[in-house]
Order: structure tokens, then sequence, then C-alpha cells
């Protein structure tokens, strides 16, 4: 069993991945980091760089928790790549951040949050950033 | 003096605010196709051709002359950045590009590849402005037999260098000229290959077949490639090269400079073959060349300063003789006819505004480039992250509208679509499509030379020897035809190597990302 986090490189992808190190220590588990840009463009500002991995590494390695980071490009929907590595890994604990967004935003858009809770099958965690100002 | 007139009034034709305008334009559009892997400048000149014909010919050609020599460098930025090389000619530069962005110095490699691009593009054409009536007026002295001589030692040359094999691409060559014969015979009238059809009664028109064969063609291929790994958006650390820097470069760009001028004019060199050889002689003269892949800045300025300054000498036999020297210069060839402006050796005597002022505009697009480049990265890196499911289909549809808009016919539109097909499956099965292109251009200047030259004679073939021009042309024909042939048969003997690495050509950009 592991803790899966699906990890962004903003604010709100900061704050799921301190509460899924914790997560992770409370439960004795591998911390698995998913970061899924959406595939089809070369560069996207939703992918991790080589140094923020290594920050995570680090991070991890100071808590002691065994770390894989998964980078993969995915196609259509973030919530069914980030439920399809939950089954894949058997994620006792799917940890996710949530964001305000209008709802004029979420009608076009939809969201990717409420996706994920609803469709899946095990525990999710929902972490909210500290409010920037 | 009498001879720097045209020159100076060339100037003052650049110096216009439209062609300014457009050549700023084709400069800013060259670069950010440089940057989009996938669409190369041939592609792009031939989406952007039905644009082109409402303006005036001088402008449309800085236009699309600056959308070739902007897309050398907009190729470099994400070959440094993302070891993503944009364009074929921008490949080498990944190896030394992206190892020093790797050590922090993206900033000097990009610095470095603008002063080199600029230094290899103004030496070009201070050397083309001196070169090019010479070889006009030289120029003047040939008859048919020696342009069919030309015509037939082109085709073969493009077809030897181009990427992905020899005989696929003589093969894609042959289609072309095979295409080239439909339509009226002009000589006798005949209609050829037209099945009846009133729509083939003129021939098959060359836009149709550039748009849909590199425009539509690549466009299906780039589609196709989607599992591709998507990059963090990359940080330009703004370092800059120093002066060590640049006495350690002069010496690349020097002969880069001198490579891509001389390799530019050969038929089918190109910026492509440029670029590698400028890496390659580097590499060998280094008393270091261990740390050649390793960000050694040498590989980044020479091959950066060969590929603008062929980019700009592959204009000379354009201008100067009417053969295009590669696909690209094809499809200007192309834009030039559409204009009804033929270029050739008398271009430079009949229309020196034309001829001065688009080789007067690259200084300014050179000067142009170099302010936009370093400035502008992050601009271009942006571009990056539109997706191809959103591009592809918009490029599509300015290709059709395009396409329509020339002749207003419907059935050009059909025929983009199937040399679109036919471009799509000779890509995959590793056909350059270039040579095909080139040969159809050439194709009617060959035979309508071709048959000239023989009422000439009267229909003796062996004229051809004997003419002192067209006999040397056509030993070098031979001799083309013939190298290859005699060293893998001694290669074979000795029970030596076989010679394989040179069939690969041009590496695929695919193989690198």
């Amino acid at each position: 069993m592991t803790v899966l986090v699906g990890y962004l490189p903003t604010a709100r992808g900061e704050a799921a991945f301190a509460a899924a190190l914790e997560e992770a220590r409370r439960r004795g588990e591998d911390l698995v980091v998913l970061n899924t840009p959406r595939s089809g463009a070369s560069v996207s500002t939703d992918a991790v760089g080589d140094e923020a991995v290594s920050g995570l590494r680090s991070r991890a390695a100071e808590a002691g928790i065994p770390l894989h980071v998964r980078r993969q490009a995915h196609e259509g929907d973030a919530a069914d790549e980030l439920l399809r590595v939950a089954d894949e890994v058997d994620a006792s604990v799917v940890v996710i951040a949530l964001r305000r967004r209008s709802s004029v935003g979420k009608l076009l858009m939809g969201s990717t949050a409420q996706r994920v809770l609803l469709a899946a099958t095990r525990p999710v965690l929902a972490v909210r950033a500290p409010a920037a100002h | 003096m009498d001879q720097l007139t045209p020159v100076l009034q060339g100037f003052a034709v650049v110096l216009e605010p439209q062609n300014l305008l457009y050549c700023l334009v084709g400069v800013v559009v060259g670069m950010l196709i440089g940057v989009l892997p996938g669409l190369g400048p041939a592609a792009t000149i031939a989406v952007l051709l039905p644009l082109t014909i409402g303006l005036e010919p001088v402008t449309s050609v800085i236009m699309l002359a600056g959308i070739f020599y902007g897309a050398q460098y907009g190729g470099t930025i994400t070959s440094v950045l993302l070891r993503l090389p944009g364009e074929a000619s921008s490949v080498v530069t990944v190896f030394d590009g992206y190892a020093m962005a790797c050590q922090g110095r993206a900033g000097k490699a990009l610095g470095i590849a603008a002063i080199g691009s600029f230094v290899g593009g103004t030496v070009s054409i201070v050397a083309l402005s001196f070169v090019a009536p010479v070889v006009a007026s030289f120029a003047l002295d040939f008859g048919p037999p020696e342009y069919t001589a030309l015509a037939l030692l082109g085709i073969l040359l493009v077809a030897t260098v181009s990427g992905g094999g020899r005989v696929k691409a003589l093969a894609a060559a042959c289609v072309g000229l095979l295409l080239a014969t439909v339509g009226r015979d002009g000589f006798t009238g005949a209609q050829r290959f037209t099945f009846g059809d009133l729509n083939l009664a003129d021939g098959i028109d060359f836009v149709p077949i550039a748009m849909g064969l590199f425009g539509l063609g690549e466009i299906l291929h780039a589609l196709e490639e989607r599992h591709r790994r998507v990059q963090a958006p990359p940080t330009l650390t703004r370092v800059w090269p120093d002066r060590a820097d640049m006495r350690q470069a002069s010496g690349a760009i020097g002969r880069g400079s001198v490579i891509g001028f001389v390799l530019g004019i050969l038929p089918g060199g190109g910026a492509v073959l440029s670029s590698l050889a400028a890496y390659a002689l580097e590499k060998r003269r280094s008393k270091t060349p261990e740390r050649f892949g390793k960000g050694a800045i040498e590989g980044v300025a020479a091959p950066e300063t060969a590929n603008n300054a062929a980019a700009t000498s592959s204009f000379i036999p354009l201008l100067t003789l009417g053969i295009p020297a590669n696909a690209t210069m094809a499809v200007i060839f192309g834009a030039l006819l559409v204009q009804g402006v033929t270029p050739g050796p008398r271009l430079v005597d009949e229309d020196p505004e034309l001829f001065w002022g688009v080789i007067n505009s690259m200084y300014v697009g050179n000067i142009l480039l170099l302010i936009m480049s370093i400035p502008m990265v992050g601009i271009f890196v942006r571009v990056l992250q539109v997706r191809g499911a959103i591009l592809a289909p918009i490029t599509v549809m300015v290709t059709l509208v395009g396409v329509y808009t020339v002749r207003s016919s419907v059935f050009d539109i059909g025929l983009v679509v199937a040399f679109g097909v036919l471009g799509y499956l000779m890509k995959k099965a590793g056909f350059d499509p270039g040579p095909l292109v080139l040969a159809f251009v050439l194709g009617s200047l060959l035979e309508s030379n071709l048959r000239r030259s023989l009422l000439l004679f009267d229909g003796d073939p062996t004229g051809f020897l004997t003419r002192p021009i067209s006999g040397v042309l056509f030993a070098a024909f031979a001799v083309v035809v013939l190298l290859p042939l005699t060293t893998r048969l001694l290669r074979g003997r000795r029970g030596g190597p076989r010679d394989d690495d040179r069939s690969g050509g041009r590496p695929d950009t695919k193989e690198l990302v």
C-alpha cells in the first residue's frame, strides 16, 4: 500500500505534497508523487522540472520516507489518469489539492478535484493551500 | 560608381515602410515556426504563399526570405533550452547547446548563436552582393544546353544529399519529373496525362503541390507524434557571452561563415548540411575534441553561423540562374512565378529593384534578428505550450482557404488534400518530399531546355558534350553518379566497413527527442 499525491508545481501542489508526506509518515507507507501534464504540447506549466523533483526527493529523504516520482503525460482527463495510477500502485489514500473556482469557470472547465472525489473508490484527502495573502 | 547605384537604390526599396514591416513580419514568423518542431520553413512559406499574392513581388520575397533565415535562428532556441531541435538545421546545436544549458550557460549559448547568426548572415550577404552580379553576367552566355545540364545536376545533387537514402530520394525526384509533364506539351500542344480533364489541361499548379506535400503532409505527420515527453518551462539564466567566450568562438564563427556560404550555393547543400559540416570541422580542428558534446561554445557557434550563412547564400543560384538550390528555395521560386517574375540571369538588369531589394533586406532582417532574439526567448518558448490538437486544425484551415484564394478553384483544394496524403505517406515511409518538389519545379525547365537544345543540335545528343560549359557540367554529373558507386566497389573489395552512415544523411529530429 502507498500514499499517492497528485502534484503540480504550484502553491497548492506544495500544500498537497506536505500533507501527503505527513500522511505517509503516519501510515508508514511509501509515497508516490504523480505529475501528469496534458500531452500534445512540448512544454507545459503543469510539468515539474528536474530541479523541483530533486527538491521533493531531498524533503522526502529528510522525513525518511521512500519516494517514487512518476512523470508521465496523460491523454484526456487528469482525474482518470490519477485514479488509474491509484489502482496501479494500490494507493491506500489519494491526496489532492483543491482550489477555489468561480462557478462560470467550473461550468466551462469542470473540476478535476470534483471528478476525483466522486469517482474514487479509495479514501481521498483533499487539501487547500494556505491563503496567499 | 555606376555599379553601386542599383545597390543603393535597393536600400531605398528596403527602407520603404511597407517593406520594413513585411521584413519584420517575416523574421518574427520565421522565428516562431523555427521554434515549433514539425513545421519547417518550406512548409510555412508554402502555407503562406497565397498571402503574398496581393503584395508587390519584392515585398513578398522580402517576407519569405525573412521566414527562411528567421527559422534558422528560431530552431536554436528550443535546441538549447529543451533539447528539442525545431529545425533540421539546428539538430547539431543540441549536443553542445543543451549541455551548456544544463551547466547554467543557456544565455551564453543563445547569445553566441545570435551573434554567430548575425555575423554569418552578414558575411554571406556581403559576399552575395559581389558574387551574384558576376554569376548573373556569366550566366547570360548560358543557352538551352547549359540549362539542361544545370537542371539535371541540380536534381541529382539534391537527391544525393537529401535525407532518407539516395534511392528513395531519386524515386521521389522521378515522381516530381513525371508530375511536371502533366498538361499541355509546350512544343506540339498535345495533351499529356490529363485524362480529358480540363482542370489538368494547363498542368498541375506548383502552389497546391507545395502546400500539400510540405504544409498538409507535415501537419499530418506531426499530429501522429503524440507520446512525446512534456517538459517544464525552462528558466533562462541571464549570463551573456563575455570577452573570453567571444575569443574562443571567433574562429568557429569565421570558419562557419565560409562553410555556410560555400555549401549554401551548391544545389542540395543548404542550411542542414552546412551546419553538420561546420560542427564536424570544428570538432576535427579542435585541440580538445573531447569537450564537444559537453558544452563547447564552438559547437554552438559554428553550426549556427553556418546555417544562417547558407540560408542567405542559397539565394544566389535562385536569383542569378533561376535554379532553386533546395526545397525552400523551390517554394520561393514558386512564389516568384505566381507573381509573374521569372528569376534568371536577366533579373539583375531587368528588375534591379527586386534583385537588390531582396538582397539588401537581409541586412535589415539580420539586424532585426539580433535585436529580437534574446529578449523574446520567453515568448517563443510560450508558443510551445500550444497543443498540436489546437495548432494543427488552424493551420489546415489556413492552408485550404489559402489555396482556394489563389485561383478560386475547388479542384486545387482536392489537389492539396491528395498531395497532403501523399506527403504524409512519404514521410512515414522515409521519403523526403523535398526532391519531389524540386524536381517538379526543375522538370518543366529541364524539359523545355532539353527539347530546345535538341532542336538546335538537329536531334544529335553529342552536342551537349562538345559545348564547353555544358560539357563540364555533364562531366560533373557523371562524377556525382559514379563516385559513390566506385568507392563502394573499392571498399567492398577490401572488405572494409560498409558506408552505411552516409545513407542516413540528415538525422531526423524525431530520433533526438
